[in-house]
């Protein structure tokens, strides 16, 4: 009933969660301020830490990637009103797919045919991981909530037994693979930008983040253009609706999650064949749950995603960076100020904004004339 | 404006139980309602007429505390008053039963009647007292209900029953009905004027939100018109008549019934044989019901609601498998082994224009023009190419809108930004756009004001003449009585008769809907 006027697009989109941001920026700086540290030095350590210093936005923009792909598998579920919280579950089993990729291609094949492969076969382990819940939740109406966190542990469990088991390098005490073969690996930043003779910093970005940004586009794409996209957006607004519509709900609801899953999965790429070259374990390493953060706070849109992803980025990084520079701050710091955005840009998205309506309205009206 | 004013009172404020002056009320842009100036006297029945959209609603949820009003002031017992919340409501002795309950469907009638005095943490005691008071509401006042039946088992008669006992439990001395008889039959009508007499003999004051004039004219003592957020007119209901209101209402003079020429019936389009089906707890809710509908002609069904109307829809629509028997829809049979969905039904030229148009009708948080192909996205309405042609889609809205004057004309704007009668609009024209040979239609005016009515059924009766077979479910009798041909009546999940519609009057149909058949057939 009651009808606030909407906040224009742009101050929507763009005003009011840098508003938000700035208010948990704000909390957090007065944290600092009671630690006895200065929260204005904390924040240019971050930020130099996050881009300026060598090496750093390489750091940055891997975490990145990383968060692109749990970002944009959490917003495919959002999109058919499902919450997909086993991103860190599908990513882990998603090694996996890239272990079988290169043991049954890598002897036969050039490299990158090797790596197309694995890209695939990462997204198909993870999508069958999801798949299950998916399938579970759409026939038998067991809440996917529930299923993806069961589906967590059982992908942990399972990764544990195979890299500490059957998986684990030969003559090797930590639990880790064998190293993969050199053609399936990315070529790291380093490699990539040297081949065209410029020089960049050592750090663990590689080309997945191509791969990532690649995936925001499909998203795009496919929730907004693709009628596969209509028919999960329909299924996520209005069930009956969509009934009604001739849409194969639960149909709707194993694919979307099968997709979820399938981003999700990608996440392996950019550690097992980008960073580490072998599964280790854990090596997702709680990126499938700050995904959820990341759609949230992007709107489940691929900008938002991609913007969100690169603050949580810049959060890891430069986090670790205060951890080094500042006795009386550890790298908890970071999941305070993380906790401080969730809250703010999740919980308490919409709080400044009828403040911010009425600002608007009086400063955009003000020319025209005065009540 | 308000020239009555004070013809009705003898000038003293502390007569009315319940007083506005000059109350404002504006959403952005929107002013819904202005200066009201209201008065009324305790133990009368006041009806409040009106148009949707002529701010009724508003007006009522101030008085409930729903809504704060921008400006004015109200009186209760002709003490300065403002309420805040519907607790403060509440505890001023109004209560509200609202047009869309607010009941809690899993809950028993009991407790849904607790909620909100539940008495202490234990249940236990406000238990008793609520069954105790129950019993003595519902002796007092006719409206016996068991308080041990789930809510979602009730019809929609027994749940108002439920959300007047409701009110009254919590001590209102000043009830609001939001358009009560909306959902309910002749009889029930009569029943629920049976009930709100007794309460205004026991000294109850009422408050009656409609837009319909027979009811006003039936039961109220005094009635105002709202049309536009303003007050048109305040009348003793003895010293008017349903013309002068009507035209108060709308502000011109109006047609009410829509010209129909003779249906000339042809190939039989749909035959149903013995259809049958089980509610999920395996109750019988359609009972071997047999019809055909001819192209041409409008079949209407009447019934209370909850008497299998919404389960014969979904079935013919392809939402529902039938449990029984089958139906014929031109040369195709289906019977309960067949795959059915409503993608095979839209391909065979089956519209459906569904009951609850926010619930299956359109998707709310969707843009007009995605709307416009809901149940379509997957034929050439979404442009040839691969991906959704989001232009091709545009025009094809505008179009429609222009076409079917939807208003405001406006393609990207969120279904649920339109009125109700121009979000039914968008429904038909994507319904009719396909020039379907069956068309299914429930309530297509529910919630539509006046001149959209007009316009729907127009277009109905434009599809019949052009041969298409259109089966009508509605619980609004006069829409039935207005554009049947031939009509259905339902109870029970059965059919009790089927006469043509020149035979039928609301008496007739009103015994009819109760079960009793009035033709040769018993």
């Amino acid at each position: 009933m009651s009808v606030r006027k909407p906040l224009p697009r742009w101050a929507d989109l763009i005003l009011l969660p840098f508003i938000n941001l700035c208010a948990a920026f704000f909390v957090c700086g007065i944290v600092v301020w009671i630690i006895g540290e200065n929260p204005w030095n904390a924040l240019i350590v971050m930020i130099k830490g996050a881009f300026i210093y060598p090496g750093s936005l390489g750091y940055t923009l891997y975490y990145t990637t990383n968060f692109i792909f749990t970002g944009l598998a959490v917003a495919t579920a959002f999109h058919a009103n499902l919450f997909n919280i086993g991103g860190e579950g599908q990513a882990y089993v998603g090694s996996l797919g890239i272990l079988l990729a290169t043991a049954l291609f890598a002897p036969y094949l050039p490299g990158i045919f090797v790596i197309l492969l694995c890209i695939v076969c990462s997204a198909l382990m993870g999508a069958a991981w999801a798949l299950i819940p998916g399938y579970l939740q759409a026939k038998r109406g067991s809440h996917v909530v529930i299923t993806t966190i069961m589906f967590n542990f059982l992908a942990s469990a399972l990764m544990v037994w195979l890299l500490a088991g059957p998986l684990i390098q030969i003559g090797q005490q930590s639990p880790q693979s064998d190293l993969i073969p050199k053609n399936a690996h990315l070529p790291s930043a380093e490699t990539f930008f040297g081949w065209f003779g410029i020089d960049v910093a050592s750090s663990p970005l590689n080309l997945s983040f191509m791969v990532a940004l690649i995936a925001l586009f499909v998203f795009w794409v496919l929730i907004w253009k693709t009628r596969l996209g209509y028919e999960i957006r329909a299924v996520g607004k209005n069930q009956d609706a969509a009934n009604y519509a001739g849409i194969n709900v639960s149909r709707t609801i194993i694919i979307t999650m099968t997709i979820s899953g399938a981003f999700a999965g990608l996440l392996a790429i950019n550690e097992v064949m980008g960073v580490q070259h072998r599964a280790i374990l854990n090596f997702t390493a709680g990126y499938g749950f700050t995904g959820i953060a990341v759609a949230l706070m992007g709107r489940n849109h691929p900008i938002g995603i991609f913007f969100a992803s690169l603050l949580f980025g810049a959060l890891f990084q430069g986090g670790a960076e205060l951890d080094f520079e500042f006795k009386s701050i550890t790298r908890d710091m970071v999941l305070l100020i993380q906790g401080m955005i969730i809250l703010f840009s999740g919980a308490l998205a919409y709080m400044f904004n009828p403040a911010l309506s009425r600002i608007l309205t009086r400063v955009l009206k003000g020319g025209e004339h005065d009540d | 404006m308000s020239k009555m004013t004070q013809e009705t009172s003898g000038g003293n404020a502390a007569c009315y139980i319940l007083e506005l002056q000059k109350v404002c009320k504006s959403f952005g842009l929107v002013q819904a309602n202005k200066n009201i100036d209201l008065q009324i006297q305790p133990g009368t029945i006041h009806g409040i007429i009106g148009e949707n959209g002529a701010g009724k609603s508003t007006l009522m949820n101030i008085l409930y505390g729903l809504h704060r009003a921008d400006s004015g002031r109200m009186f209760i017992d002709g003490a300065p008053t403002r309420i805040k919340s519907s607790a403060d409501a509440l505890s001023l002795g109004i209560g509200m039963v609202h047009q869309h309950f607010m009941l809690i469907p899993r809950f028993t009638v009991l407790e849904n009647v607790m909620l909100g005095s539940e008495g202490g943490a234990l249940l236990k005691l406000g238990r008793a007292a609520t069954i105790a008071k129950l019993k003595e509401l519902g002796q007092t006042f006719d409206m016996e209900v068991d308080p041990d039946l789930l809510v979602s088992d009730l019809n929609v008669g027994m749940r108002q029953r439920v959300e007047i006992l409701k009110a009254l439990k919590g001590g209102a001395k000043i009830l609001i009905l939001d358009e009560p008889t909306g959902v309910l039959t002749p009889q029930e009508a009569t029943q629920l004027f049976d009930i709100l007499n007794k309460l205004r003999a026991n000294g109850v004051t009422i408050l009656l939100i409609t837009h319909k004039l027979a009811e006003i004219m039936a039961i109220t003592d005094n009635v105002s018109i709202m049309r536009g957020g303003e007050m048109v007119g305040h009348r003793k209901t003895s010293e008017t008549n349903p013309q002068e209101l009507a035209e108060l209402m709308v502000g011109r003079k109006v047609l009410l019934n829509v010209e129909k020429p003779e249906a000339k019936p042809m190939d039989v389009a749909l035959t149903v044989n013995n259809l049958g089906c089980f509610s999920s707890r395996g109750h019988k809710i359609l009972d071997n019901l047999s019809f055909e509908v001819r192209a041409g002609e409008i079949l209407g069904i009447a019934g209370v609601s909850g008497n299998g109307q919404t389960p014969l829809m979904e079935i013919l629509s392809g939402m529902r498998k039938p449990d029984e028997g089958s139906f014929e829809i031109l040369g195709k049979k289906i019977t309960p082994e067949n795959e059915v969905t409503p993608n095979i039904m839209r391909e065979n030229f089956i519209g459906h224009i569904p009951e609850d148009r926010h619930k299956h009708g359109l998707i709310l948080s969707f843009e007009a023009y995605e709307n416009m192909v809901l149940g379509f996205h997957n034929s050439n309405l979404t442009g040839t190419k691969k991906t959704l042609d989001r232009n091709y889609m545009l025009e094809h809205c505008n179009a429609r809108m222009e076409e079917y004057d939807i208003r405001p004309r406006n393609s990207k704007l969120l279904a649920s930004s339109f009125s109700g009668g121009n979000q039914q609009k968008i429904v038909v024209a994507r319904e009719l756009y396909k020039n379907p040979k069956l068309l299914i239609v429930g309530e297509p005016t529910r919630g539509v004001d006046v001149g959209a009515i007009e316009f729907i059924h127009k277009q109905l009766i434009a599809l019949r003449d052009r041969g298409c077979a259109i089966i009508l479910v509605s619980v609004e009798l006069d829409e039935i009585l207005g554009l049947s041909d031939r009509i259905l009546v339902m109870n029970k999940g059965q059919e009790v008769e089927t006469i043509p519609g020149e035979d039928a009057n609301a008496q007739k149909l009103g015994l009819m809907m109760a079960g009793i058949s009035q033709g040769a057939k018993n």
